[in-house]
């Protein structure tokens, strides 16, 4: 009774497996994840609430955007599509046209680096790097040059992204070499090795150690030996809500955005 | 025979062939896109580079490991589900078709929390001297994750299509299980084995998010064909588009492998 059910399965297997097989060589372009019909429709529908406004931003800004996005829509009337990701990988989403209307990056190398699509971009807020372990510092970590130590899986964002070039940067600066386990593609997935225990120590913006909370220690790099990381940000100059775009880009000079900018860990120049 | 087939395709209606033209350039543009657009200028030379060739010299090692480890683990698995009477084969079976349809990533969230340091077993694989995240060991573990259903489900599946009065006859001439699997029944599949084994390699190969949140990114440790691609985007969309370009050669390289394989089987089946 099951003879005809097991002929059949296997050539139908066959199909399912040979599409399968093409999925990964698609699965390397991301998306921005926007959709440009409802933006198409945004532009018909004047400023009414149905204005939706997409926002490119750094990873390390995950926290204070979304805590702004309520803030925003309910002040302006419009609709925010928050979009985050490493800077480098959101400048190359604009060198390939993504729909969005603003740009925040975590460097002034990813903007300068997609200058002709841009609206003269505004350094929000300043950013400095700190190094994280897990809670109560089991490890005794005590500055940069512990990151050296061989017993200790150090994680590091890669240079590819801002946060790994200024992590570098530092290092080389302070003479100390270190072998890290990883390079991670951005800010978060390093701060997420070290909150879930896959690594001892880390290096991440003040803004993100201060997101995690009591999940990390922190240990304080000296401002002699520190960075300071601009975020810059602008509208682009294919943006489908030019004028919402502006407005967007000098709201986030506001009193109200500078406190939350603070109060998130940020510096406001 | 061939009578009424030639007549169906003469007849083909307009409304299944536009639909299945479509089909045709949503998957052909993109990859035609590539061909295109690679910097065939200076091709060989990013190739060649060094980064492309530890990345590639990585790759090879990972999938050869992944497909060594499928074939090792995976071969008993498709036998025992295709002739034991073991309880509970449609759960086994649904496990290890969740791989296939899992988002890959999901897949790497799923084995930091499995085999990760502070995972359910990493207590108990630290004092076995294991460590998998940020090591090729994990890139391994992570690639065959995702490939190794692959070969069981081909495998699976030749072996319930088989005849079983061969392995039988096998057995009325005195051969045990295990002799009646290596001299009768494994050289009968051989074609689905090889089959198989070649999309489990291609699929380890093209592994990119569970390794990259499995076993993270690093240059000649864990930093594999398909993540640097992802890396090189950001800086250099060329060098990316070079990348992908071998990426596609080597996939179709293994499909144009397999054709004569699978028609042969169909042929043989019908």
């Amino acid at each position: 009774m099951t003879a005809p059910r097991a002929r059949r399965r296997p050539a139908a297997l066959r199909l399912l497996l040979s599409a399968l097989l093409v999925l990964p060589l698609a699965a390397c372009g991301s998306g921005g994840g926007s959709g440009p019909g409802d933006a198409d429709g945004a532009g018909a529908g004047a400023d009414g609430g149905d204005t939706a406004l997409t926002v490119l931003a750094a990873a390390s800004l995950t926290d204070v955007l979304e805590e702004a996005k309520p803030l925003y829509e309910s002040e302006r009337g419009v609709e925010l599509r928050l979009s985050f990701a490493g800077s480098q990988e959101l400048a190359a989403q604009v060198r390939e046209g993504v729909p969005a209307d603003v740009l925040v990056t975590a460097d002034s190398t990813s903007m300068d680096g997609v200058a002709d699509r841009t609206e003269g971009p505004v350094v929000i807020a300043e950013n400095e790097l700190t190094i994280v372990t897990a809670p109560g510092n089991p490890e005794d970590v005590t500055g940069l040059a512990d990151l050296a130590r061989e017993d200790l899986t150090v994680v590091l964002a890669a240079p590819e992204v801002p946060v790994g070039r200024y992590g570098q940067q530092i290092l080389d600066e302070a003479g100390v070499r270190v072998n890290p386990a990883s390079q991670e593609t951005n800010v978060r997935s390093v701060l997420t090795k070290v909150t879930l225990g896959e690594a001892d120590v880390g290096i991440v913006y003040a803004t993100d150690a201060a997101s995690a909370g009591d999940r990390v220690a922190t240990v304080t790099i000296p401002a002699a030996q520190n960075v300071l990381a601009e975020y810059p940000a602008a509208a682009l100059s294919e943006a489908p809500n030019p004028v919402e775009a502006a407005a967007f880009v000098s709201w986030l000079r506001s009193d109200r955005a500078v406190e939350l900018l603070e109060t998130a860990g940020f510096r406001v120049p | 025979m061939s009578g009424p087939a030639s007549r169906a395709t003469r007849g083909a209606p307009l409304v299944l062939v536009v639909p299945a033209a479509l089909a045709v350039l949503l998957l052909a543009v993109p990859l035609a896109g590539i061909v295109t657009r690679a910097p065939w200028g200076d091709l060989g030379e990013r190739l060649a580079s060094p980064r492309v060739t530890q990345a590639l010299s990585l790759s090879l090692l990972v999938s050869g490991w992944a497909l060594l480890l499928s074939l090792v683990l995976g071969v008993p698995l498709a036998w025992l589900l295709a002739r034991s009477r073991i309880p509970g084969k449609a759960l086994v079976r649904s496990l290890i078709l969740l791989p296939m349809v899992l988002p890959p990533t999901v897949a790497g969230v799923a084995l930091l929390q499995g085999f990760g340091r502070a995972g359910l077993v990493g207590d108990e694989l630290r004092l076995l001297g294991i460590t998998l995240p940020f090591t090729t060991a994990g890139a391994v573990v992570a690639a065959t994750f995702i490939s190794m259903p692959f070969l069981v489900i081909t495998l699976e599946g030749a072996l319930t299509g088989l005849d079983v009065q061969f392995e039988e006859a096998a057995a009325t001439m005195g051969a045990g299980t295990l002799q009646t699997l290596r001299y009768v029944t494994l050289p009968m599949v051989l074609p689905s084995l090889l089959a198989g084994a070649a999309l489990t390699w291609a699929r380890a190969l093209g592994e990119f998010g569970a390794t990259l949140t499995f076993a993270g990114n690093l240059p000649g440790v864990t930093q594999t064909l398909p993540l640097q691609v992802y890396l090189l985007m950001q800086e250099d969309p060329e060098g990316a588009t070079a990348v992908s370009l071998l990426l596609l050669a080597i996939a179709a390289a293994v499909l144009f492998g397999l054709r004569g394989r699978w028609l042969g089987a169909f042929a043989r089946r019908r």
